[in-house]
């Protein structure tokens, strides 16, 4: 349900804030600038990777649990030093955006994505699809993610996971 | 054994006992095909699920035994019952959804029904229309029944075999495994979540990289990278006189010295907490190394392995039921159960949350696996009858303290050349 707006003046505000957000996320994802990507979360986000099934049910163990953005930063520490997997890219196709809800400072809202994942010897597959369900912290200098939920339609995950989405 | 057999064997084995495996097992079709006949379908118990999944009467789950669909159903008294998902009219899959609830099970082609043991009860226009057509006198329901399973449980697990000659559950898994089941599944079972990884592999590449514990300090680098010490900590190897089954597990030292098993995982964690600040290379958020010792022997690690197609994992908290289907002679689906007990508390459930980061296709001591096995497989073409070199630890298939064995590997094919009588 839309919020209720004084006008469609604020909700196209609100629709672009979070489209902006979003481009900048997938830039930094599917260009590989990982050391930037917590950046995009306030200090306790709750980010998530899970699936359309689990979600539904209500089932809590998805694919990624992570807390804050310190998990964040340790995620990418350990793909950069300690996982082993080979090289690949991410390009991210995000939806137009709906937004669910305001509650303060905060934007709730929703938009589609898939992945297309190109290996390093050229072969690209659809890798997941999904919908992103985001709050938006608008409070500071600039808008991040008080929490990203990461919902997958297929419950099948190619090989494995390395990169976040 | 091999007379009876509709797919001849085409790989031969080397004279060098289990310590020489042909590459060409992972990827002959022919060895595909006669391993669904004589191994998933022959005298083998294959997990199905948790009971747990299916609670009510009419509950029921689809998946598969081997690539084989099947349907596991709770029958209205309760037992839990198990039947090829194919319809004896056409053969067309009879039950499309992951879980439902039925009183019957109809195929949607021409609506044949059948109960929930597998029994045909109903044909549509049987007797024709305005006494036109219909199946012939000599027709018998009781004929045309779905192919059943043998259904054993144990602990909240449930297996199914095709092979109402396979041994009885626990003779078939020996009292050791048993005793390792029990120990990970002590209490009702629900589950926490699911997911599926996919891997461009032969199947038992990955279940012999389960049974592998020589590769997991060195392929996953997590905790030797964030300076958490792993090495010296004590375990062992369990293999069970089949070779099929096995144990690997390791526990904190400390607990052998009679302390409190808590004591290291706190180690763990201050000394990540102390890192987190000035050091670069440390986690900067230790709340990943908490735990319990919840089974209250000190061990934080177990994997386990039933023949053929189970595994059963505790990382610490972080517990699964891992279901292996080939789909295919280079293609595996890996069916992640995380689960937990229907009393946990909520510190519990919190650190069994927490720790799910650790495995799966995105684990950081997991996600290696996904592909490893891949990487074996794209190497396959130039093989021939070149063999792997399977050495480490003697060329036995006993249980052992070390873990830099292979034990459990040799026994693995122990079991399959037994089975496969090649």
């Amino acid at each position: 349900m839309p919020p209720e707006a004084p006008d469609g003046v604020l909700i196209s505000a609100q629709i672009g804030v979070v489209t902006g957000l979003l481009a900048d996320y997938a830039a930094c994802v599917d260009g590989d600038e990982l050391e930037r990507w917590p950046d995009f979360f306030t200090e306790q986000a709750h980010y998530r990777i899970t699936t359309e099934f689990n979600h539904a049910r209500g089932l809590p163990i998805g694919i990624i649990d992570a807390r804050n953005r310190n998990m964040l930063k340790d995620r990418i520490t350990a793909l950069r030093k300690a996982n082993i997997y080979e090289p690949q890219r991410y390009r991210h196709i995000i939806s137009v955006v709906r937004v669910t809800g305001a509650e303060g400072s905060l934007i709730m809202a929703e938009a589609g994505f898939m992945v297309v994942r190109t290996m390093i010897d050229g072969s690209q597959d659809l890798f997941v699809s999904g919908r992103y369900l985001d709050s938006i912290d608008t409070s500071g200098a600039r808008p991040r993610f008080a929490k990203k939920l990461v919902v997958l339609d297929s419950d099948k995950i190619d090989t494995l996971l390395a990169i976040p989405l | 054994m091999s007379e009876a057999s509709s797919h001849p064997a085409t790989a031969s084995w080397p004279n060098d006992g289990l310590t020489r495996v042909p590459y060409a097992l992972y990827d002959d079709e022919a060895v595909y095909l006669r391993e669904r006949e004589r191994l998933f379908m022959g005298p083998t118990w294959n997990i199905l699920g948790l009971e747990c999944e299916v609670p009510n009467p009419g509950d029921y789950k689809t998946t598969f035994l081997g690539d084989v669909p099947v349907v596991l159903v709770r029958d209205r008294a309760g037992e839990l019952k198990g039947f090829e998902n194919r319809c004896a009219h056409r053969g067309a899959l009879l039950c499309l959804e992951r879980f439902g609830n039925a009183k019957a099970f109809t195929c949607v082609y021409h609506a044949w029904s059948y109960d929930h043991d597998g029994n045909l009860v109903g044909v549509a226009f049987q007797n024709g229309v305005k006494g036109e057509g219909g199946m012939p006198e000599g027709f018998r329901r009781e004929e045309h029944g779905l192919r059943r399973l043998q259904i054993a449980m144990l602990s909240g697990l449930v297996f199914g075999s095709f092979d109402p000659g396979v041994a009885p559950l626990e003779d078939y898994l020996g009292a050791e495994i048993v005793m390792r089941i029990r120990r990970v599944l002590p209490r009702p079972v629900k589950v926490l979540g699911y997911y599926t990884q996919t891997l461009r592999n032969n199947w038992k590449l990955y279940a012999e990289n389960v049974r592998d514990p020589y590769h997991a300090s060195i392929l996953h680098l997590f905790f030797t990278t964030f300076r958490l010490n792993r090495l010296s900590q004590k375990g062992g190897i369990i293999v069970d006189d089949s070779g099929g089954h096995h144990v690997s597990y390791s526990m904190l030292n400390n607990k052998l010295d009679n302390k409190s098993a808590r004591n290291d995982g706190d180690k763990d964690y201050e000394t990540a907490k102390l890192r987190a600040d000035d050091d670069s290379i440390g986690l900067k958020e230790p709340a990943l190394l908490g735990g319990r010792d919840e089974f209250g022997d000190g061990i934080t690690l177990q994997i386990l392995s039933v023949f053929p197609n189970l595994v059963i994992q505790q990382v610490r908290n972080s517990l699964v039921v891992r279901q292996i289907v080939p789909k295919g002679v280079d293609r595996t689906d890996v069916v992640w159960t995380n689960y937990g007990f229907t009393d946990d508390d909520d510190e519990l459930a919190e650190l069994r949350l927490m720790q799910s980061n650790f495995i799966g296709p995105a684990g950081y001591i997991s996600m290696e696996d996904g592909a490893v096995g891949a990487f074996i497989q794209r190497a396959l073409p130039g093989a021939g009858d070149d063999t792997s070199v399977v050495m480490m630890g003697g060329d036995g298939a006993v249980s052992q303290e070390s873990r830099a064995t292979e034990t459990s590997v040799r026994g693995f094919w122990k079991a399959y050349r037994k089975v496969m009588a090649i």
